[in-house]
């Protein structure tokens, strides 16, 4: 990418800028044409000129040239003679054309701008794209410099004034300049002094005013960075907000913050206050030119030479001079401007020794397996420190085979496992596969056919299943089928794409490369996940994540149907004696003692925040339903209860008190709150209570549940009560809330809920023993008697992993990378200290499976591993071992026979 | 059964008999009401138990394992209270405490109670009033069997 703003745009807009050029010039003459009109009209319908004798006509639209005379005698050639017409015929006619004159140049107007604008856009989309392609062929080294927040500042936001650039950058001059002369051209036709006095000024301008503006430049420079590091820092406080709490370092990141913003407004009120002194300036010396006119063009007009529509054309042009002038001012000030953001930008994005372009080619077609054996010969891995990571190293192990890496921390195993994978190249001497250097080797060959996990994983935010299936999307293998109007969208994609120089590729397009999975259809590949997710000990956990999904009953009819007939049979298991009192289900004539007053009430799940626990209180046709019932002073006082029980109770405890956690429904600092609410309505009841006490109280009503806190609130003409309130409610719903809840219904599925309170639909008894864990074991059962489990656990890829992958645990987010790492089926798969946190037992089961697994995993064909293991003693599982100290390797061998020496391998395993 | 029942039961429990009635009242509402149904264990003997039972209603037999397996050497009813110890101290249970009929229980869980006790110092004086109480019946009890064992030997 060149370092200049103007090369960058002119060498890829070339043609467009050229025919903009054209346009511009093309609408000149009207331009022209529209600024001598008035004086023609002035001079002559309106004050005669021509039209002195009585019945005198003028012609219009006559075309005649003034011709030497050897082409015509009369020095003269007429090609149209024009009409005929009187002095206010040629009024209108003068007038018409004048209109037409505003309609044209009105209309170039639009079509320069919109064509600017397009082209603007265009090559800001361009600068983008070109900007991220750069971030992805960044050398490993120059990406860990680099902040997060502070690239995607320049890529969004320090780029985007060069959009509105761009489209000007060569037109405005031309266009602006053009104007000017234009204007210029023309006063000096009218009178060569008055144009003299003007362009003096315009000179003045010209020379004084970048002159002014160089601290301008330097202060919007400094602004930049500053803005830039305060996005990098922004993004820091977020990232290390847990290490801000346990450090008590907030204070401190306040100051930082803080002085940043100080040092900012600094120079942003400084760019203001000599931003506006030019204006000034500008300002002034432009109405010192009318100044001038109005003197020196009336002495002129006084003394007769000069007639007075000539000044008056003067004047009305001299008006639209400072424009174009201080838009080239402006122009000016601008390029200035993004040339800076720009080449302060291309400084960040053009690192030494970026990746080839052809290593991350587009490649459809399925990729040879590697062969040979690798041979590391040499290899020395030096970090940006200089320290040395490891040296000398010279081993071969087939392709084949499975090998563990042992070592301390920092041992060299880990880096052993960069270099194999490619992630970091070799300082000194190589790694070969087979007959290729490994760093020559195209991302396409070892993206598919190496697969490697480390310990830190950073996951997409997508749901599982994308993350998994990200290491089968290299290219877009199957086009999506399009209808016609999708079609044309297309197309017009494509189109545009290609001008703007971005990627042609469908991202809607199928890009599972199922081969690579092996697998025939989407089916296939559902089975393989899970095949996948069991060797990693994932399934259960995605099993259980999909209980607690929701679904769409519209795209998965099927499967909603089944979960309802799931939900039957789970009613039925439950008639058995010894579960019966175990769950209490959603019955549409019976109060729910398990369940909330609010959820009795609703008899449904709440969508959005109108009718959700908190916005409850204050629902107006929920009041409007308890009122007609009389339930809502039964509510109030039931609260009133509550709130007096619980303040009793809680009132001498420190608000910090383990206790408060068993008191659910109210936070400790409320405590005083709610006494003073008690004490204000110690002799109000309901009608005479303010709103915001009656919704506090009838909050804690609505979240009472009877055999939670047995208080004996609740007695049976209540529950009836209760119970003819929640029919009130659901007949009268009005139409705005009607998307607002899903009503219980044994027949149907519940979209709004959870996939296992939709087998459930009920509520789990309170204080039954083991009950939670009782229910759950029927669901499960229940569920593989129906051949649900796959189709929950699908229910479960769809969990959005959360940004980062956060809302995994450490161990689901290494599990889910490995999973990721064998479901394309790669040649050689390196694991990098994954698992440390599991025990060993529970790394040994997933390794023996995944060992086992790769073994077979090419229809047959072993594929290799090469582990860096957490645990030393689970080396004995693999052919092969070695073992790194210090950045060397010190041994190496079948681990039984390892064993049996008292050397490195020996020690590793006692140290534990 | 309400919150003010559970008060009346726990206030029965000698343990707790003198404790203040709004203490009691902190313990009910913030301990979890737990129903065993017939044939279920409310602990093993061997495990660590992390909390006290108090029997609201219904019946539980309590065996200890012997060579000649299970003994039967108590039943409790309702106001009683079992594994009490194992909210004072650490030890593993001593029987395996089994329900008889559906059992309705007041589970006071380890934590809850120390929190009691650190919160108002007056609880764990009581506490220690009764278990005092209880170590001279024990040692009295005690020196009551060696008087016997002697007269027997001697």
């Amino acid at each position: 990418m060149d370092h200049s703003l103007f090369r960058y745009v002119w060498s890829h807009t070339k043609k467009d800028q050229g025919w903009i050029l054209m346009v511009v010039l093309l609408s000149m003459p009207t331009y022209f044409l529209f600024f001598d009109l008035p004086k023609q009209i002035v001079n002559g319908p309106i004050q005669g000129g021509g039209f002195e004798t009585e019945g005198a006509t003028a012609s219009f639209l006559r075309i005649a040239f003034d011709v030497p005379s050897w082409i015509s005698p009369a020095g003269r050639v007429e090609i149209f003679s024009g009409f005929e017409l009187d002095r206010f015929g040629y009024l209108v006619a003068m007038s018409m054309v004048f209109l037409l004159l505003v309609c044209i140049n009105g209309l170039f107007k639009f079509y320069i701008n919109t064509f600017k604008g397009r082209l603007g856009e265009r090559t800001l989309r361009r600068l983008r794209f070109d900007l991220v392609d750069r971030i992805m062929r960044f050398p490993a080294s120059h990406v860990r410099r680099m902040r997060a927040p502070e690239a995607a500042t320049m890529v969004k936001d320090e780029i985007e004034p060069l959009g509105a650039f761009i489209g000007d950058a060569f037109i405005q001059p031309v266009f602006v300049g053009g104007q000017a002369i234009t204007v210029m051209v023309f006063i000096m036709v009218q009178s060569v002094w008055l144009g003299l006095i003007a362009l003096v000024i315009v000179l003045f301008q010209a020379v004084i005013i970048p002159r002014l503006r160089h601290e301008l430049l330097r202060l919007n420079k400094r602004r930049q960075l500053l803005a830039r590091e305060l996005a990098g820092r922004v993004g820091e406080v977020v990232d290390t907000v847990a290490d801000i709490h346990v450090n008590d370092a907030s204070n401190f990141e306040r100051a930082d913050i803080s002085s940043r913003l100080a040092r900012i407004f600094l120079i942003r009120y400084e760019l203001y206050q000599r931003k506006f002194f030019i204006k000034f300036l500008n300002n002034f010396l432009a109405q010192i030119t009318p100044f001038l006119f109005y003197l020196i063009g009336g002495y002129f007009a006084i003394r007769g030479e000069m007639d007075i529509g000539q000044l008056i054309a003067v004047i009305a042009a001299y008006k639209d001079l400072p424009a174009p002038i201080r838009e080239l001012i402006l122009w000016d000030q601008r390029r200035l401007d993004v040339q800076i953001k720009y080449s302060q930008v291309m400084d960040q994005f053009s690192p030494e020794e970026m990746l080839e372009r052809d290593k991350q080619a587009v490649h459809t077609d399925a990729v040879a397996p590697l062969t040979g054996d690798i041979a590391v010969s040499n290899l020395g891995i030096v970090d940006d420190t200089g320290g040395e990571l490891v040296s000398r190293l010279t081993f071969k192990l087939p392709l084949t085979q499975a090998s563990a890496a042992l070592g301390k921390a920092n041992s060299g195993a880990e880096s052993v496992c960069e270099v194999l994978a490619g992630l970091v190249t070799p300082t000194s001497g190589q790694c070969r596969i087979g007959d290729a250097n490994l760093s020559d080797l195209p991302e396409y060959v070892t993206g598919r056919r190496i697969g490697y996990v480390g310990a830190e994983i950073y996951l997409r935010q997508a749901s599982v299943r994308d993350n998994l299936l990200y290491s089968l999307r290299h290219a877009p293998l199957r086009p999506r089928d399009y209808d016609e109007k999708e079609a044309r969208e297309r197309e017009r994609f494509v189109r545009d794409a290609r001008s703007a120089g971005n990627s042609e590729l469908d991202v809607r397009a199928s890009w599972e490369d199922l081969e690579a999975a092996g697998v025939g259809d989407e089916h296939e590949l559902g089975a393989r996940i899970y095949e996948i997710f069991n060797l990693v000990d994932l399934a259960d956990e995605m099993f259980v994540l999909g209980l607690r999904g929701r679904i769409d009953p519209d795209q998965h009819p099927g499967l909603v149907a089944r979960l309802v007939e799931a939900r039957k049979k789970l009613r039925q298991a439950l008639e058995h004696p010894d579960l019966a009192q175990l769950v209490e289900p959603f019955d549409a004539g019976a109060y729910n003692d398990q369940a909330t007053v609010a959820e009795n009430l609703l008899f449904g799940t709440a969508i959005g925040d109108a009718l959700s626990e908190a916005g409850l209180a204050s629902n107006a046709y929920l009041q409007t339903v308890l009122a007609q019932a009389g339930l809502d002073a039964r509510l109030f006082e039931m609260g009133r209860g509550i709130a007096t029980t619980v303040v009793e109770i809680f009132a001498d405890l420190s608000p910090d008190h383990p206790l408060f956690e068993q008191l659910s429904f109210m936070e400790a600092d409320e405590i005083p709150v709610y006494d003073t609410v008690l004490k204000r309505n110690a002799s109000t009841d309901f009608a005479a209570a303010g709103a915001e006490d009656r919704a506090m109280l009838q909050k804690l009503a609505f979240g009472y549940v009877e055999p939670q806190y047995r208080l004996s609130l609740l007695d049976a003409e209540m529950k009836t009560a209760l119970l003819a309130a929640r029919k009130a409610f659901r007949d009268g719903l009005p139409e705005d809330l009607g998307g607002a809840i899903a009503f219980y219904d044994a027949e149907r599925y519940n979209a709004a809920a959870t996939v296992q309170d939709n087998i459930l639909l009920g509520r789990i008894a309170y204080g039954m023993a083991n009950g939670a864990q009782r229910v759950n074991e029927e669901i499960g059962r229940i569920v593989d008697e129906l051949d649900l489990r796959a189709a929950i656990f699908d229910v479960g890829l769809d969990f959005d992993v959360g940004i980062g992958g956060r809302r995994l645990t450490v161990v689901q987010r290494q599990k889910l990378g490995l999973a990721r790492a064998l479901v394309k089926r790669p040649d050689y798969v390196i694991v990098n200290r994954i698992f440390a946190s599991l025990d060993e037992g529970q790394q040994a089961a997933i390794l023996r499976r995944v060992l086992d697994f790769v073994k077979t995993m090419h229809d047959g064909r072993a594929a290799g591993v090469f582990w860096a293991l957490a645990a030393p003693r689970l080396a004995d599982l693999f052919d092969h071992a070695q073992v790194y100290e210090g950045g060397r390797l010190v041994e190496q061998g079948r681990p039984d026979a390892l064993a049996k020496k008292s050397g490195a391998y020996s020690r590793l395993l006692e140290a534990g | 059964m309400s919150l003010e029942d559970e008060v009346e039961v726990l206030r029965s429990i000698p343990l707790f008999a003198n404790l203040a009635p709004a203490k009691l009242k902190l313990l009910g509402f913030t301990s979890e009401r737990v129903v065993f149904s017939r044939g279920q264990e409310l602990c093993r003997q061997g495990e660590v138990g992390d909390a006290a039972y108090v029997i609201i209603e219904g019946s539980a037999d309590i065996v200890v394992d012997t060579p000649g397996g299970e003994l039967s050497v108590a039943q409790v009813e309702r106001n009683s209270i079992v594994g009490e110890i194992a909210i004072l101290c650490d030890v593993p249970r001593t029987a395996t405490v089994r329900a008889l009929s559906e059992l309705q229980t007041l589970k006071i869980t380890k934590d809850r109670f120390l929190s009691l006790t650190t919160e108002f110092p007056e609880v764990a004086v009581e506490v220690m009033r009764v278990l005092a109480q209880r170590l001279a019946a024990t040692t009295a009890e005690l020196t009551d069997v060696r008087k016997q064992l002697q007269e027997r030997d001697g």
